[in-house]
């Protein structure tokens, strides 16, 4: 076996243009208006890349390097309709999945698909360590060591993301709790585990043995599990960014194996994706990368202001009450959170503010970054509801707005509204940016019953307020009844 | 390619990444994540190759295999992805003006 040959230019040159349309494809959602070309911008580069490799890689009986287009060897249809059909199984499973699944289990089903590419990953890198001839990387079955380090690389970060997204996943289904589960010297384990990782893929440079190589993909498999279970659901946003960048590297790591520029360009473009939303998230949240991945936030501290908070006095409001207000206002605010997509409350608020807006009242949303499990959570459940998105704002759009606002009207969402974050030095979440709702003439604020606290395990001043009013009920419940009311 | 040139490629495609990022709007963070994890399935490309050379080469029958595998995983993501960003912008609309 000798070192194959690059492919040809036409090849290289059809990789470079899928890459391009992957960028343009990122470009496109910088507006809801060119979004919806971007996306099929980004399915003509998949599908230029997918044929390319076929046509080139045309799998053909009896000829021993793939890398050659054109030479002896008759086409193998076996193995072409074996990848069609896996190809077929794989649209099939995916289409379905888009097509049934709720927005609200939106994150999860994230989860879950990257969890799929890391694990795509694993195996293109053991296919390229047992078949290293097929990618043009052995030379007479010696892989070169730069192949090996980028071919650990793409296993180690593949099976990170895989497991990791594995337990992310199984947290924001429900099937596994969302509480922090802390293990005894988790950190001294979790360093000896890396540490073990980037020996071990030091070493395969110096030694192609088979053991290493499956060692350190075991050992990966094993940290990705270790460094999500730590983690509050609260936190998954942030898990659910960083999982996403890891996937893009991955990709990456075996563009660099495979010298294709279709995969370098998009492992750069989707690792940095991931990398800047966990910063917004972080940003949002005021905490560091480290402190959240470290994980253990929202465990612990959850007693600790719960039996004063009983004792003080508060207003608790009906949804007759709310409607009235509401409808003698100039402008409502809308804050939602994560509870309202827990309660599926996202129609019923639609219907309200398009009752409201029949009364002459300006009716806004405004959505904290860190509101839902996800980035963009909350934007997308409303877009699904039919609430335009020039009525959805930003936090640093809107803040100033709730002083010359009539109410405010927060739904499913907690610490994002704490005043606490800017008064009180000694609570968890002070410094965080928050939504300055108790500027607003009224608070109408709904819960499910006082006893509860947010993620952050802190009790919300806001509650005590006199210009708050509590209204204790479902959060879809209390809307379709204060729809009712303004009938 | 050479390894310099390719990294050339990937640290570009970084700083190229990092500003068509920043630009997108926060209302669509989360198709964003959808398409970029639609984008990152072209590791397909890696699996396409080893399940296509696999048939002939030695070691190569288990690598077909894991390769043919991986097509299914990435065919999954690619096409479920897509439909599901696809699904998602179409439901982001602007006011109706009078």
């Amino acid at each position: 076996m000798h070192h194959a040959a690059a492919p040809p230019a036409w090849v290289m040159l059809a990789y470079l243009v899928a890459g391009v349309c992957f960028i343009l494809a990122l470009r496109g959602l910088s507006s809801p208006a060119s979004s919806r070309r971007g996306n099929r911008l980004g399915i003509a580069g998949m599908t230029l890349a997918v044929v390319t490799t076929l046509i080139h890689y045309a799998p053909r009986a009896g000829q021993h390097d793939a890398t050659v287009f054109g030479a002896a060897g008759n086409f193998d249809f076996t193995t072409m309709a074996q990848i069609a059909g896996a190809i077929v199984l794989g649209a099939v499973i995916g289409l379905a999945t888009a097509r049934r699944i709720a927005m609200t289990a939106m994150p999860q089903l994230v989860a879950a698909f990257h969890s799929l590419v890391g694990l795509a990953a694993v195996l293109v890198a053991a296919a390229a360590f047992l078949n290293p001839e097929a990618f043009g990387i052995s030379d007479n079955g010696v892989i070169s060591p730069v192949s090996r380090v980028e071919m650990g690389l793409g296993a180690a970060i593949g099976a990170i993301t895989f497991s990791g997204s594995v337990i992310a996943f199984l947290k924001l289904n429900g099937n596994m709790s969302g509480k922090p589960i802390m293990l005894p010297m988790r950190h001294v384990i979790n360093f000896g585990t890396l540490a073990a990782i980037v020996g071990l893929t030091a070493w395969f440079t110096q030694d192609q043995s088979p053991w290493i190589f499956w060692t350190l993909t075991a050992l990966a498999f094993l940290i990705g599990f270790l460094l999500i279970i730590p983690i509050g659901g609260a936190d998954m946003p942030v898990v659910v960014s960083m999982l996403n960048s890891y996937s893009g590297w991955a990709a990456a790591a075996m563009g660099f194996t495979l010298q294709n520029s279709a995969m370098i360009i998009t492992g750069a473009l989707v690792g940095s994706s991931g990398a800047i939303l966990s910063y917004i998230m972080c940003r949002a949240m005021n905490r560091s990368f480290i402190s959240v991945i470290a994980g253990g936030f929202g465990g612990d501290s959850a007693a600790a202001g719960g039996g004063e908070a009983i004792d003080r006095p508060w207003k608790r409001g009906s949804a007759e009450d709310a409607a009235f207000l509401m409808k003698q206002a100039e402008q409502v605010i809308i804050v939602p959170g994560y509870g309202m997509a827990v309660a599926q409350a996202q129609h019923a608020l639609r219907e309200m503010g398009d009752l409201l807006k029949a009364e002459g009242v300006t009716v806004k949303y405004a959505i904290h970054p860190v509101a839902g499990r996800m980035p963009g959570h909350m934007n997308v459940l409303l877009a699904e509801a039919n609430v335009p998105y020039d009525e959805v704002f930003e936090l640093e759009d809107i803040n100033s707005e709730f002083a010359r606002t009539d109410v405010a009207f927060v739904i499913g969402a907690n610490d994002v509204t704490n005043p606490a974050a800017k008064t009180d030095k000694a609570s968890p979440i002070y410094g965080m940016p928050i939504l300055d709702v108790e500027k607003a003439k009224t608070v109408l604020f709904i819960k499910r019953s006082m006893g509860g606290v947010g993620y952050a395990g802190v009790d919300n001043e806001l509650f005590y307020r006199d210009n708050t009013m509590m209204l204790l009920a479902d959060a879809k419940k209390m809307v379709e009844e204060i729809v009712k009311n303004m009938g | 390619m050479d390894f310099i040139s390719i990294l050339s490629i990937f640290v570009l495609a970084c700083f190229v990444g990092y500003f068509v990022v920043w630009s997108v709007t926060p209302a669509l963070h989360t198709p964003l994540m959808a398409v970029t994890n639609a984008i990152s399935s072209v590791i397909i490309v890696g699996a396409l190759i080893a399940a296509a050379a696999g048939s002939v080469t030695a070691g190569g029958s288990t690598a077909k295999w894991l390769g043919l595998l991986a097509v299914v995983l990435a065919s999954v993501n690619i096409f479920g992805g897509f439909a599901v960003t696809a699904r998602m912008l179409a439901m982001y609309k602007k006011k109706e003006r009078p």
